[in-house]
């Protein structure tokens, strides 16, 4: 399956990626409207990681035998038709068994309103994930690397 | 003025930085994008702040903003009355501006790319001819176009004899450059530009066929495999010089001088010759770089023949030797002492070519026009019969397919782009490539910064201009009726002046608009 792919070497830290993947996950998809209210401003699932002059974005790495599946409690943690690892949202108890288990770091917690892991979910609206299409640089790539 | 305390200014800012808070989302994309610093964010008040003492006006928060909250005007000229120095013709903004800095810092201006000062431009004071019912235009998409050239001395004639399969040449052609595009990379070091943008040229000139110039610099190691599609200098620091550079590379370029600042060295300061640039120039890690202003082993026509026959004896008489000058004065008088020198290519770099740095007043008023030397060089080898003894490549702030076919048409074998190329990857122009902060991550090595350009994606973008330039010539010549590159080199008579003295057109050699 396609998935992100971060390229560090290309990274320039302009996180633009973090600003298009919470634009993305706002009702209204504009920037603007996503950014008015930091209380319901939904949270970064493209984590920017930066030591020096290098850096990169980092999501989930939709494991095929994704660790975060087997430790949900819950069975919140599954697979959509694409093949995307998804989490259901009425199923999670935000236990962060899924947290602790990911070998790359790649989920968020939303305790704002209530417990909830976040993670990428390949924006199931659109052809390219948002961050792909607003890094300038290709530092983020959408293909299949198999 | 190490112990003398800096004078301030008291200079409003170059350029106006104008953030509509209504589209801002304190996202910060502009302060981390910017290598001045103009933008800082206040987390106290939710806000950011833009100090526009700090911007150099390069576009590179307004072209990466997500939400396009910021506009940057550039230059109190091009913002009239901001500065209040716009009702005087005489006293410039340009001027009062230097001379503010000059009292404060008592040095030379330094600036970056080529001059940009209102001098003719002759490009746009030359049209193109077209056929129309005596003669039939061609269609590029229907019929062969031949953009295909060769750079090299040319034999006197050709002889030829019958072989066993047939006829062959009994003359031996010297050796020649096949550029499948006239377009050329023009020099820029490794040191000047970063190795990605190096990488991205090299690896645009083998996808189209034609070559980059690795400047000063030297080859780095990891360019060996595009050594092929390289074009290797031999300056007057004599950087990264060895037997392996000359015998690897496709041909070697003896410069002379350089269009932007004619009669000066260059300096690359120690700071900026870490462990990779000591490596390739051959100089201990953090010493100042130093290109003394002439060849000091070449005071005359006869020593430069010296080094062009050294350079040939260490190839083996297997490559085209270049020799690069600044377009001066004289310039139709010195081609043709390097034609007779032996030069096989002969580039000539008008007044409007690009640097890394030069002082301001060199790059501003010394030199002249590429198309006047190029008429008058080609002209003058014409006139003494040496022509074919050696291509000619006109460089100088080449910005349009249309300037590089009138060129030709003006005696040019090819032209070289630099400015151009880099513009394709970001760059703006904003000339401030010497302070070694390029924001597009072009004319810098720090490690944070040259990451901007991903010789991958700014290759393509290389490719893709150079294409689309290339279908244009086509396009054109196709409209005049010709059907390869090499039949208007030099074909005058398929331009016409408009607006130029007598003079002017004397020195063009061409005809007036209804003429």
């Amino acid at each position: 399956m396609k998935r992100v792919y971060p390229v560090e070497e290309h990274c320039m830290a302009c996180r633009r990626c973090e600003v298009a993947c919470i634009v993305e996950h706002s009702p209204s998809k504009d920037p603007v409207k996503a950014y008015s209210n930091p209380a319901t401003r939904p949270l970064n699932r493209a984590i920017f990681e930066e030591k020096g002059p290098r850096s990169f974005s980092l999501m989930c790495r939709q494991c095929e035998d994704a660790p975060c599946i087997e430790a949900c409690m819950t069975g919140a943690m599954g697979r959509d038709a694409r093949g995307v690892v998804v989490v259901d949202e009425g199923r999670c108890v935000g236990c962060w068994m899924c947290l602790m288990v990911c070998p790359y770091g790649a989920l968020q917690r939303e305790e704002r309103t209530r417990k909830i892991s976040l993670k990428c979910d390949l924006c199931p609206d659109r052809e390219t994930p948002a961050c792909v299409e607003a890094c300038t640089n290709r530092a983020l790539v959408f293909e299949d690397e198999s | 003025m190490d112990d003398k305390e800096m004078l301030r200014t008291l200079l409003p800012p170059d350029c106006r930085v104008i953030r509509d808070e209504g589209k801002c989302i304190r996202c910060q994309v502009c302060v981390r994008q910017c290598s001045y610093e103009t933008h800082s964010y206040d987390p106290a008040e939710d806000t950011i702040r833009s100090d526009e003492s700090r911007c150099v006006g390069c576009f590179r928060c307004q072209a990466m903003c997500p939400t396009g909250a910021l506009t940057v005007l550039r230059g109190a000229e091009t913002a009239p009355g901001h500065y209040g120095y716009s009702d005087n013709d005489y006293w410039t903004a340009r001027h009062i501006r230097a001379i503010g800095k000059q009292a404060a810092t008592g040095g030379i201006l330094l600036t970056g790319m080529g001059c940009p000062l209102d001098y003719p431009v002759y490009w746009d004071r030359i049209l193109l001819d077209a056929s129309q019912v005596t003669n039939p235009s061609i269609d590029p998409l229907r019929e062969p176009m031949e953009l295909r050239t060769f750079l090299g001395a040319k034999p006197d004639r050709m002889e030829i004899e019958m072989g066993p399969t047939g006829l062959r040449a009994k003359t031996t052609v010297p050796p020649q450059l096949e550029l499948k595009t006239p377009i050329l990379f023009s020099a820029m070091s490794y040191g000047a530009v970063n190795l990605n943008v190096c990488e991205a040229l090299a690896r645009a000139a083998k996808e189209l066929g034609t070559y980059w110039n690795t400047g000063e610099g030297g080859l780095p190691r990891s360019l060996y495999p595009y050594a092929d599609h390289t074009i290797v200098q031999v300056a007057s620091g004599r950087f990264g010089v060895h037997a392996e550079y000359l015998q690897t590379a496709a041909a070697i370029e003896i410069k002379i001088g350089q269009g932007a600042k004619p009669g000066i060295g260059g300096h690359l300061p120690g700071e900026k010759v870490f462990e990779m640039v000591s490596e390739t120039r051959m100089i201990p890690e953090g010493t100042d770089a130093i290109s003394p202003a002439p060849q000091h082993d070449i005071y005359s026509i006869e020593d430069l023949k010296q080094l062009v026959f050294a350079l040939k004896e260490a190839t083996n008489y297997s490559k085209p030797i270049f020799v690069k000058i600044a377009a001066v004065h004289n310039v139709a008088a010195i081609a043709s002492g390097i034609v007779r020198g032996g030069a096989d290519v002969i580039a000539i770099d008008g007044f409007r070519g690009g640097t890394g740095a030069a002082p301001t007043v060199i790059r501003d008023n010394v030199g002249i026009p590429i198309e006047l030397a190029l008429a008058a060089v080609d002209s003058r080898l014409r006139q003494e019969g040496i022509r074919q003894q050696a291509s000619i490549v006109a460089a100088g702030g080449f910005r349009s397919s249309a300037d590089i076919i009138k060129a030709i048409a003006l005696g040019a074998d090819a032209i070289y782009i630099g400015t151009a190329a880099l513009v394709a990857m970001g760059c703006t122009v904003c000339q401030k490539c010497y302070t070694g902060k390029c924001p597009w991550g072009i004319a810098t090595n720090d490690p944070y910064l040259a990451r901007r350009v991903n010789p991958e994606l700014a290759g393509e973008r290389v490719v893709n201009l150079i294409r689309a330039w290339s279908s244009e010539i086509e396009e054109m010549l196709g409209g005049m009726g010709i059907n390869a590159i090499e039949s208007l080199r030099g074909n005058r008579l398929h331009l016409r002046g408009i607006g130029l003295t007598q003079k002017e057109l004397e020195i063009l050699g061409i005809l007036h608009a209804g003429e």
